[in-house]
């Protein structure tokens, strides 16, 4: 494999860094190397939020912020794609939170000027982590999107890596355990 | 009561698995994790952004049981150093953390430390200077620390991070050395991102640094009365303060064994400086810390372009590693520093560069040469951007033109090449 890059676009609250540090260690837990990092900022409920990983084979000197994702993946569906799309490769990957599919992400991307990447996922995240969780918390629900799509690490990694995360409230665990498997399910995945 | 039990054993189960593989972690999270292997016996630590989660972990570590150290609740940064001095003075494995504006509140003690001789460990999640109010990484802090008379050790990535702190430990209590080492870990670069490491664990960091008996060195001892921070008189304070000097001096054979020993155990081998692509290497850069990953990754694009390209970590400040860093450069054609810090109103206004442009002139070394200021206060410092520095050293190699004054790379509205002119 060689480099990938993803930007991870949310609003605080939604678990954006949750998302780009759990690829992240998932990546180094099946020995490649990672770097998982947030726009550092003041961190507050509902603002935009960055956070980016980047996965290769080989150890990282880049600690630059990225500019040019590979993929990009988007928790809120009210943030503006002139923002989200920003930069992101025409080969690339957009992996959307929202009950459009993706065939109709393309034409309202497109019925707004911009050009849609090669590939689009899209699963309503929020749907999801409302009905498991009982809060649109959709980070994981976007994470297995993003794995259905784009293979970069596997399923069985990641939901490893969240269950660690919340082991010490398994009730929280087992919820994500469920919204992984069901978003992954859901998820929709066109390239042109 | 009995799920709070539950929960404990668990995350001692998760403990062990941790232990000797390969895991992910922030700096935050490699520097308590590294402070528990070390077993400290006292910490007291003020938290500060970004170094809160250090402060943290350690509090969770000694609350589950993992950590049997005494945590010292204090009310600001100059007694969480006090204290930690005055624990050190007792002969115990004492260990602050920092950043910014709670380092300059430590400052007076900085010097207390070091001049009392006392071992203290200190992790330097390095950070901007106010004012205006910033948060974010620069080496402002860490360098307003250079004359205090600690040895600093400065971290590239979270696995440094682990590393220069278990050595310090060893560094510290060495009875040729007795002075307090600050290893500095960038703030939110290596503080806050997700990296790979490899953790030692307790066993083999205590073997690594063993803990010596109590009377190795003059400590605190109600059966054995010694004063501690005794008025110098004129008479013999100054006898004190070359001893600070020598002692300094010294400690760089500590140091690079001790890195030596470690690369011998462990596989990865610490020096005073790091060498990269720098045996043809034409034009070279000096740098440290986080930025230096970035500088490798310019010389890596460079060398694909054909050009002669090298790069110098300098991962010991203090003592100045001023002979391995003539012998690097001294057959380069052009050098210059990447900075991410300022000496306000100095000959040259980037630090670095007034070090190794001394340690050259006294060798008989000089040939072209350059010093560049950039990502202050959290700026982002593209690769692209360095590629670009490298040109211009290479131009002013070519050209043999003269340059007087730092280039602050990078400023908004502002062609560095003008303050040449001024």
């Amino acid at each position: 494999m060689t480099r990938i890059e993803i930007r991870f676009h949310g609003r605080g609250g939604q678990g954006a860094v949750t998302a780009a540090e759990s690829l992240g260690e998932a990546a180094i837990l099946e020995g490649k190397y990672a770097l998982a990092f947030p726009e550092y900022g003041a961190e507050r409920r509902g603002a935009p939020v960055l956070a980016f990983t980047r996965i290769d084979d080989r150890p990282i000197y880049e600690r630059e912020p990225i500019l040019e994702p590979d993929v990009v993946v988007v928790l809120d569906p009210s943030l503006p794609p002139q923002i989200y799309l920003k930069g992101l490769k025409k080969t690339g990957l957009l992996v959307v939170n929202t009950k459009r599919s993706p065939d109709r992400v393309a034409e309202h991307l497109q019925s707004s000027g911009l050009e849609s990447p090669r590939c689009i996922a899209s699963v309503d995240a929020t749907e999801i982590a409302v009905k498991h969780i009982g809060a649109p918390i959709v980070n994981t629900a976007m994470l297995a999107a993003l794995i259905k799509a784009s293979r970069v690490v596997s399923l069985d990694t990641v939901k490893k890596v969240i269950y660690d995360r919340f082991s010490a409230r398994p009730h929280i665990a087992e919820a994500n355990m469920k919204v992984m498997d069901e978003a992954y399910e859901r998820t929709e995945v066109v390239c042109l | 009561m009995s799920l709070t039990l539950e929960k404990k054993e668990e995350k001692k189960e998760g403990l062990k698995q941790v232990i000797g593989r390969r895991i992910a972690a922030t700096g935050n999270y490699a520097a308590a994790l590294a402070v528990r292997d070390a077993d400290i016996d006292v910490a007291a630590i003020y938290p500060i952004t970004p170094q809160v989660q250090i402060a943290e972990k350690i509090a969770e570590f000694v609350a589950d049981g993992e950590l049997d150290a005494e945590v010292i609740h204090v009310e600001g940064e100059h007694s969480a150093l006090s204290a930690v001095v005055a624990a050190a003075a007792t002969g115990a494995r004492a260990f602050t953390a920092t950043s910014s504006q709670g380092l300059e509140y430590m400052h007076e003690i900085l010097y207390i430390a070091s001049s009392l001789r006392q071992p203290v460990v200190m992790a330097l999640a390095t950070r901007a200077l106010s004012a205006p109010i910033n948060i974010w990484n620069d080496y402002a802090d860490a360098f307003g620390m250079r004359e205090t008379g600690w040895i600093m050790l400065f971290s590239e990535n979270v696995q440094e991070v682990y590393d220069n702190l278990v050595q310090a430990f060893r560094i510290a209590e060495h009875p040729d050395v007795l002075l307090p080492v600050v290893v500095t870990l960038d703030g939110y670069i290596l503080s806050h991102t997700v990296e790979p490491l490899e953790p030692l664990g307790r066993e083999e960091v205590l073997s690594f640094a063993p803990k010596r008996p109590r009377g190795y060195r003059p400590v605190l001892d109600p059966d054995y009365p010694i004063t501690v921070g005794t008025l110098g008189t004129p008479h013999w304070y100054y006898e004190a303060k070359y001893q600070q000097v020598v002692a300094l001096r010294e400690s760089k054979r500590v140091i690079e064994e001790a890195g030596r020993e470690f690369g011998k155990k462990y596989g990865r081998e610490y020096g005073l400086i790091e060498k990269y692509m720098m045996d043809d290497a034409e034009l070279a850069f000096v740098s440290l810390g986080a930025t230096a990953s970035l500088v490798k990754a310019a010389v890596d694009r460079l060398r694909k372009e054909g050009v002669k390209a090298g790069m110098i970590k300098i991962r010991v400040l203090r003592p100045f590693p001023a002979d391995e860093i003539a012998e690097a450069l001294e057959n380069v054609e052009a050098w210059a520093t990447l900075n991410r810090a300022i000496s306000y109103g100095a000959a040259i206004e980037e630090p670095l560069f007034t070090e190794i442009a001394a340690a050259l002139a006294v060798r008989g070394i000089v040939k072209p040469m350059a010093s560049f200021v950039h990502g202050m206060g959290g700026r982002d410092i593209f690769v692209r951007e360095i590629v670009e520095m490298y040109k211009k050293l290479d131009e002013i190699r070519r050209s043999g033109r003269r340059v007087k004054r730092t280039y602050f790379w990078g400023v908004k509205g502002h062609d560095p090449e003008e303050d040449q002119a001024m």
